[in-house]
């Protein structure tokens, strides 16, 4: 039985979402998101060096946009402004492709996003026609008026962008997604496996992670683990687990037959 | 003429030529690119016809890793 995620009207057979930063160069880049499976990759719209060698490789032409959903990001900017400015740039740049992140940051040092900026920018891009993911606190409240906006797609950080500190609050998380009629992904945050599979267990639709894969020492085997974790969190999330009980220990061999 | 280019200033002989001109003056040509003039995105479509004037400010852009 296929379980695929949808977003904006279009199913992905992966619920990995990956970033394309950090990695040494862009061979390791396409090695590693091709061992994670993704099919939705993040890129981020910056000026062209110009005047510098003609010829020089571009992240496109690794990762043509004919084999991944781009999802370009909002990375760096800190107004609304700037924001919408980008993506619309992003939109021009990738022929009229209307899937988006947008974030929104409130300092350098957190990263942690500004929701006023951020609310102000997903109206005004929701109103200009995109499909708006969108990178947020994991206040509920915001969660829900992101999506009263219009947006696509809320994805809660799961701790710091870049932090590797997992998921510092499940039941915010789990708040989130039980009040949410758009999918619920959680970015930013996730070390290792073990926060991928968790997020999956507590019910998002998706985990979209950079660093911990590109920071790993191996990543191409990291992006493999995290292929592997998704895949294992939500299955263990659709077959439902077992109540936690703290003293009815229930063994799982039967107590009759046993020899005196 | 001079015009701003991703925050430098760029000195022309010309007193005007389009934006398509200006990216094979760039050796920017068949490169994935989006622009913006004075704060307008410039439509790839309109390249050839977009006439650049002293003093404008363009962004020049591209995609990169990010996360």
């Amino acid at each position: 039985m296929s379980d695929l995620l949808k977003i904006a009207d279009k199913t992905y057979h992966s619920r990995l979402l990956v970033g394309t930063g950090k990695y040494q160069d862009f061979a390791q880049t396409r090695a590693a998101i091709d061992a994670s499976g993704a099919e939705i990759i993040t890129v981020a719209i910056r000026r062209t060096n110009i005047g510098q060698t003609a010829g020089e490789p571009s992240l496109l032409d690794y990762l043509p946009p004919e084999e991944f959903t781009y999802l370009p990001n909002t990375a760096g900017c800190y107004s609304a402004d700037d924001a919408v400015r980008t993506l619309r740039l992003a939109r021009e740049l990738l022929d009229g492709h209307k899937l988006v992140k947008l974030e929104v940051l409130g300092d350098p040092n957190t990263l942690y996003p500004n929701m006023i900026e951020t609310i102000a920018a997903a109206k005004v891009l929701v109103k200009d026609g995109f499909d708006v993911m969108v990178y947020c606190s994991d206040d509920p409240i915001i969660a829900k008026q992101l999506e009263d906006i219009g947006c696509c797609a809320v994805m809660p950080l799961a701790s710091l962008i870049g932090s590797g500190m997992g998921i510092l609050n499940p039941w915010n998380l789990q708040i989130i997604i039980e009040n949410a009629n758009i999918p619920v992904l959680v970015d930013a945050g996730v070390g290792t496996a073990s926060d991928a599979a968790i997020a999956m267990e507590l019910g998002c639709q998706g985990v979209l992670m950079n660093t911990a894969i590109a920071a790993a020492r191996d990543p191409i085997r990291m992006a493999g683990a995290m292929k592997k974790a998704v895949e294992a969190g939500r299955d263990a999330y659709l077959a439902g687990r077992m109540p936690k009980k703290l003293y009815s220990a229930s063994p799982s061999s039967p107590s009759a037959g046993l020899i005196s | 003429m001079q015009v701003t280019i991703n925050g430098k200033p760029r000195s022309f002989d010309a007193a005007s030529f389009s934006v398509a001109h200006l990216i094979t003056s760039l050796n920017l040509e068949g490169k994935r690119l989006a622009i913006e003039c004075n704060g307008e995105i410039v439509p790839r479509s309109q390249f050839a016809e977009t006439q650049l004037v002293d003093g404008d400010k363009l962004e020049i852009v591209g995609a990169v890793g990010g996360g």
